[in-house]
């Protein structure tokens, strides 16, 4: 379809400009032809290219996003607001976001900080995470199809490659191929298999290496065989490339690169969690290393790769709920060992059939207690005597399989810290004591349980204390 | 137009009622029963007035070879399918016995066409439960003008296969009650699954909801009273086989 023209009218909507002449679709701004149908955002109209000399892949690329934008929801996609008829003239209309796409950030002189590139890849992974929860995968990320919002926020752009568990994968055929943008698809999709939420954090991975970095880890491969390659290469590390950066972010990255989808983040919340809290990313090896992976490692990770294939991922919501983030809320005042013993049953049964979940111990004290005027009640000490406090606490749990964090929290307001620890670190169940402040209040306040039940978007567990050792002093009594 | 689509009842006139009243409370305009009305359950001659009163009303009813068997049991042979026609035939009467013979096998509407089995060959029964054999059903009914969408029963399981990128069919697994954007510029082949004997393993009741306005189909399941219906087929005298194959949904 040829470019239109300013003022042009296309089924009741007003062209206003061009924003993007591209090889797969012109994008338009528009308004109604009609002033009273004002939706209260501005709108962007995308027409895909398809002349006869356009692929069919354009017309299936624009039925997929047709099919997965106008059920998606939340802040984190476009609104989808009309679609124009294959038969006739396709288009879609959705909300025009305002903000910058990932490229701005690459094609600035220099790379971004360390809190920077955290800051991004936490809005992506948020970003990635909502749509995970929706069961769709996006599968085609890459720095023109994320938009940043003025306020740090993620949207995601471009659909037409994406995956609905719920819907037929009408991209899908029967001699399975790569279907992506070669520099960014991960591995599993370069032997076909579409719809494992993994691929995205892959995705997120190669991009916060190229803007960590300048440079694309695995390259932009034009051949069948470049592509394969990240079936068994290690990237660079990143540190070989810029030393300044952190070995925690390095460590964040390559995990999000791993080849095998199992030994990436088991989901997009928990790299969220990590790049929210560098200071509690376990360090390893692989966010050590400043020298590539040898010759000979990588010569048999080849020839197992000759043979390899990916098994396909349970739907993405499943596969998520596998995974959970649990966080448990560890009192410190007037807290009896009967509480903090059941509270530690509780999450070990809560672990115990969850082998992926993630577990961050959390404590809320007053400001009061750290004071700037008396040295030894000094923040960071006061913080260190909570934060080993807690480590205690969990020193029986069996915590091989959980990446475990923790945290001490400063808020006058018990339940409110705990509520919005919990909502801004995307926590699926909150883990704590029925009773912290006596029961024979309950009646009368609303105490810190029932406000965290009430007020959490999660599951809330509500732990009561019993300590089976309680009946032998009754009996000797 | 929402078209509810109804096949393998099996005389299980619980499944029945309750995949009907679903169907109406979700705004069905129309019935389509896709034969296998009896055969199996307890309650054919209770089905069948249920279903020619759906018909006065402008139901499409198909035969298929249970309803078959039904009206000539002799022919039926000592199959499992078979071992329940001569009860069957003896509940109905004459009037319904005719009413089960002169069904159609096909019924080609607009884009749509529905049968009991295959298209491909319709009499013969054939079984649509992977790729090659929903292919050779949508090239026969492909031979029909402008038939987009095949959907039959028959197998008992709900399936859907549609064309992705490549030239053959692709299977699709359906989550019930989700709907499936089906644009009639691609061509579709559904089994929509049995009201009265599901067989993968949920004891629920299946049928399946056909918007042609919006060009979507949903499967549904449907939960119904399947301990009555088990009930009624050991009251009856029917092997016990297929009492708890309601209870197990197997």
């Amino acid at each position: 379809m040829k470019l239109l023209e300013p003022g042009a009218e296309l089924d009741g909507f007003v062209i206003d400009d061009c924003l993007h002449a591209g090889g797969m679709a012109h994008i338009y701004r528009v308004h109604y032809a009609a002033g009273p149908r004002d939706p209260g955002f501005a709108l962007a109209m995308k027409i895909p290219r398809m002349t006869a000399g356009d692929g069919a892949e354009n017309i299936v690329s624009f039925e997929v996003e047709h099919q997965i934008l106008q059920v998606l929801t939340g802040p984190h996609v476009p609104r989808f607001v009309a679609a124009g008829d294959l038969d006739k003239i396709p288009y879609l209309v959705m909300e025009y976001v305002e903000g910058e796409t990932l490229q701005h950030w690459l094609d600035q002189p220099g790379r971004p900080d360390a809190p920077t590139l955290a800051r991004l890849g936490d809005a992506m992974a948020r970003a990635v995470h909502s749509l995970h929860k929706q069961n769709v995968c996006h599968l085609d990320l890459k720095p023109a199809n994320v938009l940043v919002r003025a306020d740090g926020s993620a949207v995601l752009l471009d659909f037409g490659l994406s995956c609905h568990a719920h819907y037929p994968d009408l991209l899908a055929e029967e001699l399975r191929k790569a279907i992506g943008s070669p520099a960014w698809i991960a591995p599993e999709q370069v032997v076909g298999v579409r719809g494992d939420p993994r691929s995205d954090i892959f995705a997120i991975g190669v991009m916060l290496y190229e803007l960590a970095t300048g440079e694309l880890p695995f390259g932009e491969p034009a051949t069948p065989g470049g592509l394969r390659q990240r079936l068994w290469m290690d990237p660079v590390p990143p540190r070989k490339r810029r030393a300044d950066l952190p070995e925690w972010l390095q460590e964040v990255i390559l995990r999000c690169l791993e080849p095998v989808a199992d030994k990436r983040y088991p989901s997009a919340s928990h790299l969220a969690f990590d790049l929210a809290h560098p200071d509690q990313v376990k360090v390893t090896e692989r966010g050590r290393k400043t020298e590539g992976t040898g010759f000979w490692t990588h010569f048999k990770r080849w020839v197992r790769a000759a043979g390899l294939s990916y098994q396909p991922s349970p739907v993405p919501v499943q596969q998520i709920e596998q995974v959970p983030i649990i966080m448990v809320a560890v009192p410190h005042l007037d807290v009896s060992d009967a509480t903090l013993y059941s509270l530690r049953q509780a999450v070990a049964r809560s672990l115990g059939t969850r082998p992926g979940a993630r577990l961050a111990c959390v404590t809320v004290i007053s400001p009061g207690q750290t004071s700037s005027t008396e040295s030894e009640k000094g923040e960071t000490q006061v913080h260190r005597w909570h934060l080993s406090r807690l480590q205690q606490w969990a020193q029986p749990l069996d915590l091989n399989d959980h990446q475990t964090s923790y945290h001490v929290l400063e808020s006058g307001d018990v339940a409110g810290a705990l509520l919005a620890y919990a909502h801004g670190n995307q926590v699926n169940m909150v883990i704590m004591g029925a009773a912290t402040h006596g029961l024979q209040m309950q009646r009368f306040v609303a105490t810190v349980p029932i406000k965290v039940a009430m007020e959490a978007s999660c599951t809330v567990i509500l732990v009561k204390q019993s300590l089976p050792f309680e009946h032998l002093a009754a009996v000797a009594a | 137009m929402k078209l509810a689509l109804l096949s393998d009842i099996h005389a299980n006139l619980q499944a029945f009622d309750a995949c009907v009243a679903h169907a109406r409370a979700v705004g069905a305009e129309r019935f389509a029963l896709l034969g296998d009305l009896v055969g199996y359950g307890a309650d054919p001659a209770a089905v069948l007035a249920g279903v020619m009163q759906l018909a006065e009303k402008g139901a499409i009813v198909l035969k298929g070879n249970h309803d078959e068997m039904a009206v000539t049991p002799e022919g039926a042979g000592k199959t499992l399918g078979g071992s329940t026609a001569d009860w069957t035939h003896a509940q109905l009467d004459p009037a319904q016995r005719a009413y089960l013979a002169a069904l159609p096998l096909t019924h080609h509407e607009g884009a749509t066409l529905l049968v009991h089995a295959s298209a491909e060959d319709p009499a013969r029964w054939r079984y649509v439960d992977d790729e090659r054999s929903a292919n050779a059903s949508l090239d026969a009914a492909a031979a029909l003008p402008d038939v987009r969408y095949v959907f039959g029963g028959h197998v008992h399981f709900q399936t859907l296969f549609y064309r992705g990128t490549g030239r053959g069919l692709m299977r699709f697994a359906p989550t019930a009650g989700v709907p499936i954007p089906m644009p009639r510029h691609r061509q579709w082949v559904a089994t929509i699954g049995s009201v009265g004997q599901p067989r993968d393993g949920d004891p629920r009741a299946m049928y399946a909801m056909f918007d042609s306005a919006a060009a979507q189909l949903t499967f549904h399941r449907v939960a119904y009273d399947h301990a009555t219906a088990a009930a009624a087929i050991r009251r009856a005298g029917l092997p016990e086989y297929f009492a708890t194959r309601l209870e197990d949904g197997r």
